[in-house]
C-alpha cells in the first residue's frame, strides 16, 4: 500500500519536473535580466496620449545600451520616460551593461536567436556577422519613407557604418573621431607650448614630459584596442588608405612596408616608456580614470574621453583644462594628417523589433534629443541640425575633423571580422609587452587576415 | 540442498527471477532517478555531444553550422605555441598546487586540528575563502594587486618599505602567474584544510598516544603515523586539486583574462577567447573537447594508481 503510494508520488514529482522545465518560454527568459534600469518600468501617466496612430495595444520595447554614468545613464532614461509618456501603451525595458560585460552578454542572447529590439552596436565587421545570421532587421524602408526624410537627417558617411551590402540595419547616434586628449595644465608645468604637429615633435614632447617628472601617456593596453588605435594611426599616417585597402582585400598583405614600418615606430615611441604604471594590464575605464585624476599628460582615446574620463576620476570632475589635438603626420608617410580614424555608437534593431521601436529611435535621433546629448558631451551628433548643442570648443573641433576628413576609417577591430580583429589586438598587444618583432606581429595579423578575409 | 533443488528450475530457463518486490524496488529506484538523471543527459551528456559534432566545423555561432573541416581544428590547436604555453600554465599552477597549497592546507590542519584553544575560530577564518564566489574574489583582489599606490592596498604597503618600489602584478608578464597561484591557493586551501580537519579527526587517539608512549617526537609522529593514515583522504585532495587546476577558469579570466600577451594563459582562457571572443564557436569546441580528454587521461590514469578516492573523509 505504502509501495504504491510512493510511486504515485514519484510520478507526480517528474511530472511536476518535466511540466515546469517544457512550460517556461526560452525567449524572454535572458533578456529580461535584472538590471540597474532607472526607466520606471510599468507605463506611467494618466495624460491622454499625444498623438498615437496604432491602436493602443501593449508594446514592449527591450534596449540595451552601455552608458552606465551620467549624463547618458539619467539622458536615456529621460527620454524613454518622455517617449513612454507620450505613447501610453509602450513600455521600455532599458538594460544597462558596461562594455566588456556588454559584449560577452550580447553573444549569448544573439545566440539564442531573440535579440533585443534596439542594441548598442559600433556597426562594422561585427555587424555585418550578425545581419549574415538574420539577427538584425532590415530598415531601408523606413529609412526611405517619405522620400528619405529620416535618411536626409544622417550625414552619409556616418549612416553608411551601419549599412552592409547596400542595406541598413542600424542608425548612429554618434560619430567621432579617435584623436589625442590632453591635460593642458601639465603640458604648461612641462613647459611644451603647443601640441605636437609631427611624430618627430611629439616623441620629443614626451620625452620632455617625462623628464619634468609627468607620466606622458595614459593607455589601457590590458584591453588591447586603446593601444591598438596607435599603431592604427601610425599605419594610417605612413601608409594612407590606399595601404589598408590592399591589406583588406588582400591584394597586398599586412605584412607590407607601411604596417612594419608602424610597429617600429610603436616601439621607438613605447622605448622611452611613457606610459603610466602597470599599462598592460590596465583596462579602459583605469586609463581614462588615470587621466581623469592628472596622474598622464595625455590619452588617445575617441569622442567619449571627456565625458568618461570625468566619470572615471575621483572627483568626478575630470581634467580641468583639457584640450585636443589630432594625431601628429609622420614625416615620410603618404597618408594626410586629415585622415581620420575613428568611430561611433550607433542603435541596431533586433529583428523582431516592433513598429513602435523604429519610432522610438526616430524619437531619439531627432535633431532636438542629438543636440542635447551633444550639450552633455556625450558625442558628436551625426544628425544634421544638432550642431547647436556642440559647445565646447574641443568637441566642435572634433566634429570639423570628422567632417572634412579625407579619408574616414572605422577602427580597425570593428570593421574586420571579431575573429581577426581580436587577433589584430592581440599582436599588437605583443608589441608593447616586447615579446614579439614588428615583422613577427604583422605576420600574425597577416595569418588571421588569411583565414579570415579570403572567403 | 532444497536450495539448490529449487534453483536448478531457474538456472534451466537461464532467466534470473524477478519477484514482483524486486520489480518494484527497481522501479521506484527509478523513478525517484530519473528527474536527476534526465537533467544530467540534457544538461551534461548532450552538450556534450554537440561540442563533438561542432568541433568539426568551422563555425561563428550565429545560425546553422555549415562549414564542415573535419580534424582541421585539432590540427590548429596542437600545434598553436599559445595552446602548448596554456596547458604548461595549467601544469605549472598543478604542480604548485601539489607542493605549496596542499602541504600548506596539511600543516595548518595538524596544527589547528588537535588542541588549539578558539580551533573553531581558525577553521572559519580559514575556510571563509572558499566560500566566496570566484567572481568576488576576483574583484577583490584586483583591487589590492592595483599597480597604483593609491588605489592599491598591498602596493601602498610596499612602498612603506625603503627600497621597494609599487609592483605592477597583474601587468607584469613575470609576476603575473604568481600572482594567480596566490589568489589561487588563498580561495582555495580552506576546502583542503577543511578535508584534511575530517581526516584527522579519524585517526584513532589511542594510535597516536602509543606512538608518544614509544617515545617518538612530534615529527616522527607526523611523518609516520598521521599522513600515512591520512593516506586516502590525501589521495582525495590531490586528486580534486588537480582538476581544479586543470579547468580554472573564472579567477584567472575576470583578473587577468590571459594575461598580458597570454603570460597567465590557461587552457579554459584559450577556449573562452576563441569561442566567445572571436566567435569561433568550431574551433572553442575542439578545445573544450581537447581538455576534457586531457582531465579524462589524469582522471583514469589517478583511479587507476591510487584506488578509488574516498569522499567520506578518510576512515
Amino acid at each position: 500500500m505504502s509501495r504504491k503510494i510512493y510511486t504515485i508520488l514519484s510520478l507526480v514529482l517528474i511530472g511536476a519536473f518535466a511540466l515546469a522545465a517544457c512550460a517556461a518560454p526560452a525567449t524572454s527568459a535572458p533578456t529580461q535580466a535584472p538590471a540597474p534600469t532607472t526607466a520606471p518600468a510599468a507605463a506611467p501617466t494618466t495624460a491622454p496620449a499625444a498623438t498615437n496612430t496604432a491602436a493602443p495595444k501593449p508594446v514592449t520595447i527591450n534596449w540595451w545600451h552601455i552608458s552606465t554614468a551620467d549624463p547618458g545613464l539619467s539622458f536615456w532614461a529621460g527620454l524613454a520616460k518622455q517617449y513612454m509618456a507620450a505613447h501610453p501603451n509602450v513600455t521600455i525595458n532599458i538594460t544597462v551593461l558596461e562594455n566588456e560585460a556588454f559584449k560577452t552578454k550580447l553573444t549569448t542572447v544573439l545566440q539564442s536567436g531573440n535579440p533585443p529590439d534596439i542594441f548598442q552596436s559600433w556597426g562594422g565587421g561585427d555587424m555585418n556577422s550578425q545581419v549574415t545570421a538574420g539577427l538584425l532587421k532590415d530598415i531601408t524602408p523606413d529609412l526611405d519613407a517619405n522620400g528619405g526624410a529620416w535618411r536626409n537627417t544622417f550625414g552619409a558617411g556616418a549612416l553608411s557604418v551601419y549599412a552592409y551590402q547596400g542595406k541598413n540595419y542600424g542608425v548612429p547616434w554618434d560619430m567621432g573621431m579617435v584623436g589625442f586628449w590632453y591635460n593642458k595644465d601639465l603640458f604648461t608645468k612641462a613647459g611644451i607650448a603647443n601640441p605636437p604637429t609631427t611624430w618627430t615633435d611629439f616623441l620629443a614632447d614626451v620625452k620632455t614630459l617625462k623628464a619634468a617628472g609627468i607620466t606622458p601617456i595614459s593607455v589601457g593596453e590590458g584591453d588591447k584596442w586603446p593601444g591598438m588605435h596607435i599603431w592604427m594611426y601610425l599605419a594610417t599616417r605612413i601608409g594612407g588608405e590606399a595601404a589598408f585597402d590592399a591589406a583588406y582585400t588582400q591584394k597586398g598583405s599586412f605584412t607590407d612596408p607601411p604596417f612594419i614600418q608602424a610597429f617600429q615606430k610603436l616601439q621607438d615611441l613605447i622605448a622611452l616608456q611613457p606610459f603610466q604604471d602597470g599599462f598592460l594590464g590596465a583596462t579602459h575605464d583605469d586609463m581614462e580614470g588615470a587621466f581623469g585624476n592628472g596622474k598622464a599628460a595625455m590619452e588617445l582615446t575617441g569622442q567619449w574621453g571627456p565625458s568618461v574620463e570625468s566619470a572615471d576620476s575621483a572627483d568626478k570632475k575630470g581634467v580641468a583644462n583639457l584640450g585636443f589635438f589630432n594625431f601628429p603626420a609622420v614625416e615620410g608617410g603618404v597618408g594626410k594628417v586629415t585622415d581620420v580614424c575613428g568611430g561611433g555608437n550607433g542603435f541596431a534593431i533586433g529583428k523582431n523589433a516592433p513598429p513602435e521601436a523604429i519610432d522610438f529611435v526616430k524619437f531619439l535621433t531627432s535633431a532636438t534629443n542629438e543636440a542635447q546629448m551633444a550639450k552633455l558631451g556625450m558625442g558628436i551628433p551625426p544628425v544634421v541640425g544638432a550642431e547647436s548643442g556642440l559647445t565646447d570648443p574641443n568637441m566642435l573641433a572634433v566634429k570639423q575633423n570628422v567632417a572634412n576628413a579625407t579619408y574616414f576609417q572605422l577602427y580597425y577591430d570593428q570593421y574586420l571580422p571579431p575573429a581577426m580583429g581580436s587577433s589584430l589586438n592581440d599582436s599588437v598587444q605583443t608589441i608593447f609587452a616586447g615579446t614579439a618583432t614588428p615583422q613577427q606581429a604583422a605576420q600574425a595579423i597577416e595569418d588571421s587576415a588569411k583565414q579570415n578575409l579570403t572567403k | 540442498m532444497n536450495m539448490t533443488q529449487a534453483r536448478r528450475g531457474d538456472l534451466k530457463t537461464n532467466k534470473q527471477t524477478y519477484s514482483p518486490r524486486r520489480v518494484q524496488d527497481y522501479l521506484t529506484i527509478a523513478f525517484f532517478l530519473a528527474p536527476a538523471f534526465i537533467l544530467f543527459l540534457v544538461f551534461l551528456v548532450y552538450p556534450i555531444f554537440r561540442s563533438v559534432y561542432f568541433s568539426l566545423f568551422n563555425w561563428n555561432g550565429l545560425g546553422p553550422a555549415v562549414d564542415f573541416i573535419g580534424l582541421d581544428n585539432f590540427k590548429q590547436i596542437l600545434t598553436d605555441t599559445i595552446f602548448m604555453r596554456a596547458v604548461g600554465d595549467c601544469l605549472l599552477i598543478v604542480v604548485l598546487s601539489l607542493c605549496l597549497q596542499l602541504p600548506l592546507a596539511l600543516a595548518l590542519a595538524i596544527m589547528v586540528g588537535r588542541d588549539l584553544p578558539g580551533r573553531a575560530f581558525f577553521r572559519t577564518i580559514f575556510f571563509m575563502p572558499y566560500v566566496l564566489s570566484e567572481v568576488i574574489t576576483a574583484i577583490i583582489w584586483l583591487g589590492l594587486l592595483n599597480p597604483d599606490p593609491s588605489r592599491g592596498f598591498i602596493n601602498a604597503l610596499l612602498i612603506l618599505i625603503p627600497g621597494i618600489q609599487a609592483q605592477t602584478f597583474l601587468s607584469n608578464i613575470h609576476e603575473v602567474m604568481a600572482c594567480v597561484f596566490i589568489v589561487l591557493t588563498w580561495k582555495y586551501f580552506g576546502l583542503h584544510l577543511l578535508l584534511y580537519l575530517a581526516g584527522l579527526q579519524n585517526i584513532p587517539k589511542e594510535v597516536e598516544e602509543a606512538a608518544l608512549i614509544d617515545g617518538a617526537n612530534k615529527w616522527q609522529l607526523t611523518h609516520h603515523i598521521t599522513i600515512p593514515l591520512l593516506g586516502s583522504t590525501i589521495r582525495t585532495t590531490i586528486y580534486l586539486s588537480v582538476l581544479g587546476s586543470l579547468t580554472q577558469f573564472p579567477l584567472v579570466w575576470i583578473m587577468t583574462k590571459g594575461g598580458p600577451v597570454n603570460a597567465s594563459e590557461v587552457m579554459a582562457t584559450y577556449m573562452y577567447r576563441f569561442a566567445f571572443v572571436r566567435f569561433q564557436l568550431g574551433y572553442g569546441s575542439a578545445v573544450a573537447l581537447v581538455m576534457l580528454l586531457i582531465c579524462l587521461a589524469f582522471s583514469v590514469g589517478f583511479l587507476r594508481l591510487a584506488g578509488q578516492p574516498d569522499y567520506l573523509g578518510g576512515i
